[in-house]
């Protein structure tokens, strides 16, 4: 008998507007507690909400990029509920006319396209922050930052579409890039400018009514949404297994002993009380503003892998991971404008350079390295002024300090040695050190060149330039053939 | 020489720039007045200090010595409803739950008050959140109504009617949900105005019903009302329900003839629930109206009679939610005992709402709780769009609507508290004006039994000068608003109209 | 008449804690009022648009331009507990989102 897994993710955007969703208060992230406040977010008594422009036509990006629809008529509603980080005890929110519905992303896995629907995108305003003093369950008293209450939120709300984490993690990633692109969020999940709850079960053919829809929260990165999705499925598949119905509940993701754990039942849902939130007039998106905000949409991802693909003659595989990373690819482009050979600059992009972004946790735009810098570096090997080995070397020193590569080498002396007569000598010097080595050759041996080319490369350290030493080995060698 | 108190601003406003009088010395013989009758009618919940005050008051006489520009209603105490927010003042809203709160922030509506150099006197007092039609609803201690100190001053500006009526202040600001400058107004014997929805920003009023709040003036004459009205109407950035739209010059609209105007009698409001000397002022006002070449005719407006319910679910649904910020957290009343957050909540919520309030948001919350949003909420929203319909179809044959304000005069304290539905009521002849947003006056209309009476002129959405034209006619003709003037020179126990 | 378990369960919605007394008044004197809204019920209303605003408008608007936020000190100066720059609350169990 066989199982299978449905899931839906619910994304939550934080916008990078300069100010607050419904007021002037200064949207940035880590100032002092309580400072980016004003009498609107603390919900003072008597204050009004009024609708940033900039965060509707950002959603608008959003959803047109998402191919959703966009229905000519939307409204803001309150979702009523209590909590301390809410300063109103009400949410303006989105709930039955949201700004866009309808939509579908499109992702690849094992080399197949799949479109995963999305199911509604709306706008809503971010909540504060509380502190917990203690631990979770042994707690003291809680303080309050209303400094990210009322920041601009997106939600995205996929269509239960995704049948496997692989899935869930490539939705997360094309969902992120075509953000990026749009430059609306830094979806940094760490800080929270992106968050993602998941809706998983876990389904056994003709047994349906064992299954429920069981909500994860508490995810704070693309790896632990993939982990607690695999998690979810074992455990559910377990129950099943045992012949036990999983209950509809919400659960939390602890990462450090890597499960999930009860969180509240379908029982314990909240009645929001949704209304139409009286304060805020209706929305009305005519075709005219519609059209300016398309004109505004750069190239999204997907349509910049298939030219990179076609332009760049780079394998399907390397524009995909390219441009899932916006400021990767656009560090590419920039750089393929300076020096044309765009296989060579994708070669150290996906390979050294994203080794050290990867172990760094960096983004390319925040290390010192420019598209100038590396062109000048990859003329250099060119050139034979440096070997790639070199360059690999240095890579490093690029990245960090931003320093020009022919400065390193000149700092670190490690110019290539093209110079014939300094090599002749060196590899005399070798091949006189390594007669064992000369006599195998001689004896047929062919491998025996490669050993004394590398023991060459040993003694300069590197510099040598690897083609002329190896024509000036083969040439002594075949000298010594004449001679034997 | 007459009491500078007894003047309306309009004349205090001719003597002060003409160095007649001082500002100093209208502050000083309003403070006069307000210590003899305050014991009396507790109008205020906030009194500024006085010689803060005469300190403002003697900045305004310099500028006016000095040949300086001034605004409109410079030099004149002003008292302020106690639900709006004054920068650096208490606002309770008349509740305990808002105990020591000071607003950082002034409303829109006093910072243009401010701009025209008022004299801000204090709060004044209301019924808990504006919920109330008799002002006994207020967490501190009652209005009682000038004319008759065992009898309300009707709801929710109570104090701000009263302080009028006494001559305590020389106009004040009120805030009308479902008739709650009007019905004090006509309690009273003075003039109440509501605007049209969206005329007077509401930014920095503690929001009741948000969808039906206005603020509006209170005064003792039509001419006050108008000059009041002018300053504080006018589009505001912070409040998306304000209008972007010229505000006419009132004042100056005024004295513009009433004759050949169409005004209509909604039968609905002259039935059975009125009072039969109330119905019987109303055919005078007629006659009046009338020989003053207007035209009357009763009309018929079916869906008024469901205004009532209507008015209800939307005012405590929307009250369930906006007075749910009032938690405990960051400021106002908190009680201590609670272990965690949510009993805190639930204890200080239990213990800062008065009764009245509690049974709204309790009603709020029901009408808009899952299974019941469709019958309750989304019905009372659909007979709204009914009832406007029903006003649109008469205001295109009609000018303005004349209607009692209140089916009684001034009921006696405790009358009808124990009996929420016989309070809600009181306001049959004033909701619907709130639920269709239009612009509403009442204007008195003499004495019944000692007791003043209101007239309720409504016009259509933004022809406020159309109703204070024909309430001016009415007042003029009538002579009825110096009735109020002349009380407030004797002591109350003293009136016997 | 609401029964006493309907008003125990909005008032939790609304987080008040009412005594017993208020329970049994409100569950009477909010039945009678819901009682006089069902006149209400034989109005049709079939078709008919929701008045959720009491005028006509939309599209209301602020450009994305920073203004000013409060004082830090005046933001916290109405809290009925601080602690240094923060909000001082009871400890949060359960509830919520």
């Amino acid at each position: 008998m066989s199982y299978y897994t449905i899931i839906g993710l619910e994304v939550h955007v934080e916008l990078l507007t300069e100010t607050k969703m419904f007021c002037s208060c200064s949207t940035k992230f880590g100032s002092l507690p309580n400072s980016n406040v004003c009498p609107v977010c603390l919900g003072l008594p008597g204050v009004l909400p009024v609708i940033n422009k900039k965060a509707v036509e950002y959603l608008l990006k959003v959803a047109l990029s998402l191919d959703c629809k966009i229905p000519h008529r939307s409204k803001f509603d309150r979702k009523n509920y209590f909590y301390p980080d809410m300063p109103k005890n009400y949410q303006i929110s989105q709930y039955d006319l949201p700004l866009s519905q309808d939509g579908f992303l499109e992702i690849e896995i094992d080399g197949n396209r799949k479109k995963i629907g999305i199911e509604r995108i709306h706008l809503e305003e971010d909540t504060g922050k509380s502190i917990h003093t203690g631990t979770i369950d042994k707690s003291l008293y809680t303080l309050e930052d209303f400094n990210r209450a009322g920041v601009p939120l997106l939600e995205i709300v996929s269509k239960p579409h995704m049948s496997s984490p692989e899935e869930a993690g490539e939705y997360l990633k094309e969902l992120r890039a075509i953000l990026f692109s749009l430059g609306i969020s830094d979806c940094k999940m760490e800080e929270g400018s992106l968050r993602c709850d998941a809706n998983i079960s876990v389904n056994k053919e003709d047994f349906p009514e064992l299954s429920r829809k069981v909500e994860i929260k508490n995810m704070n990165s693309f790896k632990s949404v993939q982990k607690a999705l695999f998690y979810e499925i074992k455990r559910q598949t377990e129950m099943i297994e045992r012949g036990e119905a999983i209950q509809q509940e919400t659960r939390g993701w602890l990462e450090e002993e890597g499960k999930t754990i009860f969180m509240r039942g379908k029982e314990m849902a909240n009645d929001y009380r949704y209304f139409p939130e009286p304060d805020l007039l209706p929305l009305e998106i005519d075709r005219i503003w519609l059209e300016e905000i398309k004109n505004t949409i750069p190239e999204l991802p997907r349509e910049k892998k298939r030219r990179f693909v076609k332009d760049y003659n780079i394998s399907n595989y390397e524009a995909t991971v390219l441009c899932d990373n916006f400021a990767l690819s656009k560090f590419f482009e920039e750089t393929v404008r300076i020096y044309d050979k765009a296989p060579v600059i994708t070669n150290w992009l996906l390979g050294d350079i994203s080794k050290y972004l990867n172990a760094e946790n960096l983004e390319i735009t925040s290390t010192k390295l420019t598209p100038e810098n590396l062109s000048e570096m990859l003329s250099l090997i060119d050139n034979k002024v440096i070997s790639g080995k070199i360059g690999k070397d240095i890579i490093e020193e690029m990245l960090r300090s931003g320093k020009k590569a022919e400065k390193i080498v000149q700092e670190r002396g490690l110019l290539q040695i093209s110079d014939e007569e300094v090599l002749w000598n060196l590899i005399r010097k070798v091949m006189d050190e390594n007669s064992d080595a000369v006599k195998e050759y001689l004896k047929g041996k062919t491998k025996a060149l490669g050993y004394l080319v590398g023991q060459v490369m040993k003694q300069s350290k590197g510099k040598a330039n690897p083609q002329i030493t190896n024509s000036i080995i083969l040439e002594e060698l075949q000298k010594k053939t004449g001679e034997a | 020489m007459e009491s500078l108190y007894n003047f309306t601003s309009y004349e205090l406003r001719e003597k002060l720039f003409k160095k007649k009088v001082s500002s100093e010395e209208v502050v000083k013989s309003i403070y006069e007045r307000i210590e003899e009758k305050e014991e009396k009618i507790k109008a205020f919940l906030y009194l500024c200090k006085k010689e803060e005050v005469l300190e403002k008051a003697r900045r305004v006489d310099k500028k006016i010595a000095l040949g300086e520009e001034v605004g409109k209603l410079a030099g004149i105490p002003v008292g302020i409803k106690d639900n709006m927010c004054v920068k650096g003042i208490p606002a309770t809203g008349g509740s305990k739950i808002l105990k020591n709160f000071i607003p950082p922030y002034n409303a829109t509506v006093i910072e243009k008050l401010l701009q025209e150099d008022v004299i801000i006197m204090g709060k004044l007092n209301c019924d808990e959140f504006a919920m109330g039609s008799s002002n006994e609803n207020s967490a501190c201690y009652p209005v009682r109504n000038p004319w008759d100190l065992n009898r309300v001053p009707g709801g929710s500006s109570g104090g701000s009617a009263a302080s009028v009526a006494a001559s305590e202040v020389i106009l004040s600001l009120g805030s009308d949900t479902g008739g709650s400058i009007r019905l004090p107004a006509s309690f009273c014997g003075i003039v109440g105005i509501k605007p049209t929805y969206g005329r007077v920003s509401r930014y920095g009023l503690i929001a009741f019903a948000s969808s039906l709040d206005q603020i509006g003036p209170l005064s003792k004459d039509v001419r006050d009302g108008a000059l009041m009205l002018e300053v504080i109407s006018g589009y505001d950035r912070r409040d998306s329900t304000s209008v972007n739209m010229e505000v006419p010059p009132y004042l100056s609209l005024l004295e513009e003839d009433v004759k050949g105007l169409k005004v209509g009698i909604p039968e609905e409001l002259t039935g059975d629930g009125i009072d039969e000397d109330i119905r019987k002022r109303l055919s005078e006002a007629v006659v009046l109206f009338e020989k003053l070449g207007v035209i009357c005719e009763t009309v018929s407006l079916p869906t008024l009679s469901y205004a009532l319910p209507v008015y209800y679910i939307i005012s405590s649904s929307e009250a369930s939610s906006n007075l749910a910020r009032f938690d405990g957290v960051r400021y106002g009343y908190r009680d201590f005992t609670g272990e965690d957050i949510f009993s805190m909540y639930k204890k200080t919520r239990g213990k800062g709402f008065g009764p009245e309030v509690k049974r709204r948001i309790m009603l709020g919350t029901y009408a808009l709780s899952a299974g019941y949003y469709d019958a309750c909420y989304l019905k009372a929203q659909k007979v709204r769009t009914l009832l406007k319909r029903d006003f649109e179809r008469v205001f295109k044959d009609f000018d303005a609507l004349l209607s009692p304000v209140a089916p009684t005069t001034a009921f006696l304290i405790g009358e009808k508290i124990k009996d929420p539905l016989k309070m809600y009521l009181t306001d049959i002849c004033t909701i619907p004006v709130n639920l269709a947003g239009l612009p509403s006056i009442s204007v008195p209309a003499g004495l019944i039994k000692g007791l003043p009476v209101g007239l309720q002129i409504t016009g259509r959405i933004f022809e406020e000068s159309t109703i204070l034209r024909l309430a001016y006619s009415f007042e003029q003709n009538s002579g009825y608003h110096t009735v109020s003037v002349k009380y407030s020179r004797q002591k109350p126990e003293e009136s016997n109209y | 008449m609401l029964t006493l378990s309907e008003v125990e369960y909005v008032a939790s919605l609304a987080c008040l804690e009412l005594t017993e007394e208020e329970k049994k008044i409100f569950s009477q004197q909010l039945g009678e009022i819901l009682d006089f809204f069902r006149q209400l019920d034989i109005l049709d209303t079939e078709g008919i648009e929701p008045a959720f605003h009491s005028i006509p408008l939309k599209n209301v608007f602020r450009n994305d331009i920073k203004g000013n936020s409060i004082e830090h000190e005046k933001a916290l100066s109405n809290a009925p507990q601080r602690e240094g720059e923060y909000f001082k609350i009871p400890k949060i169990i359960g509830g919520g989102e």
